[in-house]
């Protein structure tokens, strides 16, 4: 054994392991969070939610994945087909990528890059891209439409993701996410920045195309926006997006708010999983609370309130830095 | 409500934030849903299943109905037939040996009811016959109550 990893290198069994292990957990994260995201609407109209599949209904989402899987794929005659086949796979990547600098304890990273939190910026704005293909490809007014909406919306809330992020960047004077993590030893950035923490949480909700932002999807206006033409595992592969992403928006607001893997007593990844579901089932409780946002009213938030509020923090967060 | 006032943003911020102490609160409420075949509700007394004979109030091994047979002539669906009686002895009325109603027919109206003049009549509480053929929805109301023996 020990050969082995002599002969390929320590490094790669590492990424290998990783990769792993990232799969296996966006896999049950996601049948996690559909099950979750059902119990909780069921719950929050009273009713119970699903329970005849396994205790709690908590095998629904393997019963679910069987489904799409014997599902046909089908493919509309009209759509561009390599960019139709490229979007669903190209979804996939930035999610992955994202896990790999999330340090989920203080030994249990993939790798720890003195770029951390740009690695994640980067590839998650990936997404948004695989969701234009997508529209475009599929040929179809309401996918185009959706697609559309997306990407102004991306672009309007990656702004105040960044600055308010940059506020807490400046504190930790790091952007390694265990950096970040370590300079909230004694006290949570959330207490020095609540200002930060709201339009982060905010600005992530948007990006993770979430209702009260969900216009990229807008069920009852759009069909399904930029997934109408998927069928079958394809559209699985956004629905694992989706859900992976709320999962890692949350695991930043945990590493740069809440003090990440820190705690007492419990070991550091119950922490981290703890303040991370409790981020989830906020944004699970938008859902069931809110109702979708117009459009104009979604595009002046960001421009005229989130944008100038966290420019102002950041502003503020330098001068006291200095003084 | 702008976005450039303080004081609207703070204020559309604390409804925000009661509509999620609504939702919350639903959300620690038990769920008011009936989870139907593992268990049944209380089928309240006003409901209008199809009809039944009631039993009499002397000798509860027979019904109230004597046959005479206002309910098939009033019946606006024709879903009542066969409505047979026999004269046991020492008795002063007939007693029915069979009483046949068509429920694909009956619109559960309830004149047969009404009209019935020794109240023989009521609606069951069977919310849920089922049947595949025309013929599963024909029911002998008199063997009904034999199988089933109450006074009310």
């Amino acid at each position: 054994m020990n050969e082995l990893i002599q002969l390929i290198g320590r490094e790669t069994v590492r990424i290998i392991l990783g990769l792993m292990g990232v799969i296996a957990l966006v896999v049950i994260n996601t049948m996690m969070l559909t099950w979750a995201e059902r119990k909780v609407s069921g719950r929050m109209q009273v009713r119970i939610g699903p329970k005849e599949v396994g205790p709690f209904g908590l095998l629904q989402a393997v019963a679910d994945t069987f489904k799409l899987m014997g599902k046909e794929i089908l493919t509309p005659a009209s759509v561009e087909k390599p960019l139709y086949f490229l979007a669903p796979i190209l979804i996939f990547v930035p999610v992955l990528v994202s896990f790999i600098v999330i340090p989920f304890d203080s030994s249990l990273q993939v790798r720890d890059m003195n770029v951390g939190i740009m690695v994640i910026l980067a590839f998650s704005s990936l997404s948004v891209l695989s969701i234009l293909l997508a529209g475009w490809g599929s040929n179809n007014k309401y996918s185009l439409i959706g697609a559309v909406r997306s990407v102004a919306q991306n672009i309007a809330y990656e702004i105040p993701l960044l600055l308010s992020l940059l506020a807490i960047v400046f504190m930790a004077n790091s952007l390694s996410l265990r950096d970040i993590v370590e300079a909230q030893k004694s006290i949570w950035n959330v207490v020095w920045q609540p200002f930060a923490f709201l339009i982060f949480f905010i600005a992530s909700v948007a990006e993770t195309n979430r209702t009260p932002f969900d216009l990229p999807e807008a069920e009852s206006e759009l069909v399904g926006g930029f997934h109408t033409e998927y069928s079958g595992m394809m559209f699985a592969f956004f629905f694992i997006a989706e859900y992976t992403n709320i999962f890692i928006v949350s695991a930043i607001a945990t590493t740069f708010f809440l003090g990440g893997y820190g705690g007492p007593v419990l070991p550091g990844i119950v922490w981290f999983f703890v303040k991370t579901y409790f981020l989830v089932f906020v944004i699970l409780w938008f859902r069931w609370t809110f109702p979708r946002v117009r459009f104009d009213q979604l595009l002046n938030f960001s421009w005229k309130l989130l944008i100038p509020v966290s420019f102002l923090n950041l502003l503020f967060t330098g001068g006291l830095l200095k003084i | 409500m702008s976005l450039t006032s303080p004081g609207d943003i703070v204020k559309g911020a604390l409804s925000l934030l009661r509509g999620m102490g609504v939702t919350l609160g639903a959300f620690f409420r038990p769920a008011v849903t009936c989870q139907y075949p593992r268990e049944v509700i209380q089928i309240t007394p006003r409901f209008r299943g199809h009809t039944k004979l009631l039993g009499d109030n002397e000798d509860p091994n027979k019904t109230r109905c004597t046959a005479c047979g206002v309910c098939v002539k009033e019946c606006p669906s024709n879903a009542i037939r066969g409505v047979e009686g026999m004269k046991k002895e020492g008795e002063k009325r007939k007693t029915a040996t069979g009483y046949i109603l068509d429920f694909s027919l009956c619109s559960q109206c309830g004149i047969c009811v009404e009209v019935c003049p020794f109240d023989a009549l009521a609606f069951s509480a069977d919310y849920n016959p089922v049947g595949v053929t025309r013929a599963e929805c024909i029911y002998d109301l008199v063997k009904e109550y034999e199988k089933r023996k109450d006074v009310r």
